[in-house]
């Protein structure tokens, strides 16, 4: 792979997913309205599309204000953090066979881990940098609620790592080709979404921003772009995630008749509707139950995953 | 865990569901005759003002926001000199076109009253009265009224019988 294709390739994914996330808000706002019998934005452009616009030159016009009791580098960086860690999870998820940064990278899983751990700094930091009662709660929700389910998320990946026998994302994809891993790893796929949710904190586990106990939680003191940032930095998370899911347990670019690449987009936006039908259904629970959900059911139920799967394994050899 | 799901797929099926949205700009929304909108002055079946300046709507508005003052004309009919209504106070509860004895302050179902200046929400007479009738076509206070008006003597009105002379000893 030669250097230039590689250059268009990140800057291509890099414009792409950024468009996606701009345009996410709208088609969230969208969905949510069909799904609550309303229209949402239908009035900026055709359907409302150029709303995601309208939003972005709002924030960029808004007065760029850090309170006087921040910590002013760091209030700063957190957001760039945010932003840059999802970014950065893309580099190793294969679009398709020959297309994905660095797709092939034999340890993509542990670096998809590592990026996402370190998203939590951005919350955290967030929180603490604000100065401020209310986002250094939801900065502490966050940095627990991302830590203990990071947990179990790592674990869940494990039984579809232990099928496939690698790390890396691509071959992951390719060891699909007769069946997706979704029907042998089925509890795997789902503690992989629902720990996906929790770290994208996206509604019913966004408790880190808790609009009516915490004001907006870590990003209470957030306004114009920086919070933009932290706007468009989850909903490429969400992006990030159902991308993930889709290459470990819905088969990648695999699929009938289609291009690769409509099949990968196809699987990743009907995910992607499923986390925003999510946000429209349920209600959020209360943050001990959240935990306990994490601690005493999940995590079980990833363990048990990982020794039925590895007795499977063992069973067949 | 069922009820989650349940209700995943409860709020999934609204996809398919009507929209309660009624985009209002474009499509205009059902308002019954009797929405309490923009108030106006009546004028009677003859063309003449029916607001006999008696300042029961203005004393029956609980916000204060109608002013008139009285002035006769010839004959003796009373009428509004001006009738001022602040559309800016105004509640549209609709006391004043309860309170009216002449059925001559109505409400119209309109609401598209915006102003960018607020000056320009105070009504005047002109702005207020209308040619026509209103909701009442044939109602016309004079010709049910016992009061003498030019064309119009005591005891002839409608359903009225004339005057008895107290003073007489007949029958």
């Amino acid at each position: 792979m030669s250097l230039a294709y590689g250059l268009v390739q990140i800057v291509t994914t890099l414009v792409a997913l950024l468009a996606t996330a701009a345009l996410l808000t709208w088609v969230e706002r969208r969905l949510l309205g069909v799904w609550q019998d309303r229209y949402g934005p239908n009035r900026v452009g055709p359907f409302g599309v150029l709303q995601a616009v309208a939003d972005g030159i709002k924030l960029l016009f808004k007065q760029d204000w850090i309170p006087p009791f921040a910590d002013r580098g760091v209030f700063i960086l957190a957001p760039a953090a945010g932003m840059a860690t999802v970014l950065l999870g893309f580099a190793v998820v294969p679009l398709t066979a020959s297309w994905g940064v660095a797709a092939g990278l034999n340890v993509g899983i542990l670096f998809f881990l590592a990026t996402t751990s370190l998203g939590v700094y951005s919350v955290v930091l967030a929180g603490w940098a604000s100065n401020n009662k209310f986002a250094l709660l939801g900065g502490m929700r966050a940095a627990a609620q991302m830590v203990s389910y990071e947990v179990f998320m790592g674990l869940s990946m494990l039984g579809v790592v232990m099928l496939a026998g690698s790390f890396s994302l691509r071959e992951i994809v390719q060891s699909q080709s007769h069946l997706w891993f979704v029907v042998p790893q089925i509890l795997g796929f789902v503690t992989f979404l629902l720990a996906g949710i929790a770290e994208t904190h996206r509604l019913p586990f966004d408790l880190p921003e808790g609009e009516n106990e915490l004001g907006a939680g870590f990003h209470t003191e957030y306004s114009g772009m920086k919070f933009g940032m932290f706007f468009i930095a989850e909903y490429v998370g969400i992006v990030l995630i159902s991308a993930m899911t889709t290459t470990l347990f819905l088969g990648g670019w695999l699929g009938p008749l289609l291009p690769p690449l409509v099949w990968f987009v196809l699987k990743t936006t009907v995910l992607i509707c499923f986390f925003i039908l999510l946000r429209a259904a349920l209600p959020r629970p209360r943050y001990d139950q959240l935990m306990a959900l994490g601690w005493k059911i999940l995590l079980p139920i990833t363990l048990l995953n990982i020794a039925l799967t590895g007795a499977l394994i063992l069973a067949r050899a | 865990m069922f009820s989650n799901l349940r209700t995943l797929w409860g709020t999934f099926a609204h996809l398919f569901g009507r929209r309660v949205t009624v985009s209002y700009p474009e499509q205009m929304p059902y308002l019954a005759p009797r929405y309490r909108g923009r108030i106006i002055l009546s004028r009677d079946p003859d063309g003449e003002e029916r607001c006999v300046a008696c300042n029961l709507c203005a004393a029956a508005c609980p916000v204060g926001c109608i002013s008139l003052q009285k002035a006769e004309g010839e004959g003796g009919r009373w009428y509004p000199e001006f009738f001022r209504i602040n559309f800016s106070r105004c509640i549209f509860c609709g006391m004043c076109e309860e309170a009216c004895p002449t059925f001559a302050i109505q409400m119209t179902p309109d609401f598209e009253m915006s102003e960018y200046e607020r000056q320009n929400l105070v009504y005047e007479k002109e702005d207020l009265l209308i040619s026509g009738t209103g909701k009442f076509p044939d109602y016309n206070f004079y010709r049910v009224a016992g009061l003498a008006v030019p064309g119009k003597d005591k005891g002839t009105a409608e359903r009225e019988a004339p005057p008895v002379d107290i003073h007489g000893l007949m029958p």
